[in-house]
């Protein structure tokens, strides 16, 4: 089962120059939010910002992550 | 021989035939999923006519959708044929007046985000009304 520290280890080794900040929603393990902050973000629509965080976990999300909150910002 | 898949196609056509539709778990007036229920929500707040799909009915449903769209989670809305996104970028935009535009309808007043987070309480948003 993953933790939100482990999907925070995740996103941050994935996305280059990333902060993340995870919440584990209920406890459960399977329901997160994700607050990001990326160099990697600026100048990409809010779609791509969060493909490239659902993309760090692949198929998981849906499966084992059942859902995945995503905010998303661009650092200067 | 070329493949078919009408379940792909049906989708593919629904996207192309209606300017605002949404993928759903559930029905509009029967949401299944909280993040489905908060995307009918702020669309219905804004007044904007949309289409629904549940896509509990058949797991290939949302299979090929995803296909699609390069997106793995439902919701999912569609304006015009482009992704809009799914809860969290519909409400970040509902709240900013974005989606309005998108749909090109009003904006209601009370739906406007405070200036600043210190700006007093929140107003009557969809995150309320669902409580």
């Amino acid at each position: 089962m993953p933790t939100a520290e482990e999907l925070k280890q995740r996103i941050e080794a994935t996305i280059p120059d990333a902060k993340a900040d995870v919440v584990d929603l209920n406890g459960g393990g399977d329901h997160f939010r994700a607050t990001v902050i990326s160099s990697a973000f600026a100048g990409k629509s809010r779609i791509e910002q969060h493909r490239l965080v659902y993309d760090v976990f692949g198929d998981e999300v849906g499966g084992p992550i059942h859902a995945l909150s995503i905010t998303t910002r661009a650092s200067e | 021989m070329t493949e078919t898949n009408p379940i792909r196609d049906a989708i593919q056509q629904a996207i192309d035939e209606h300017p605002v539709i949404l993928f759903m778990k559930g029905t509009p007036d029967q949401p299944a999923c909280g993040f489905s229920a908060r995307t009918v929500a702020a669309l219905q707040e804004l007044g904007a006519p949309f289409a629904a799909v549940d896509i509990l009915p058949d797991p290939r449903i949302r299979q090929e959708l995803s296909e699609i769209s390069n997106w793995p989670t439902i919701p999912q809305l569609f304006v015009d044929r482009e992704l809009v996104g799914g809860c969290d970028i519909v409400t970040e935009m509902y709240e900013s007046g974005e989606l309005a535009q998108a749909l090109g309808v009003e904006q209601p007043p009370e739906a406007r985000a405070p200036e600043s987070p210190d700006a007093g309480p929140a107003p009557m948003g969809i995150e309320n009304r669902l409580s």
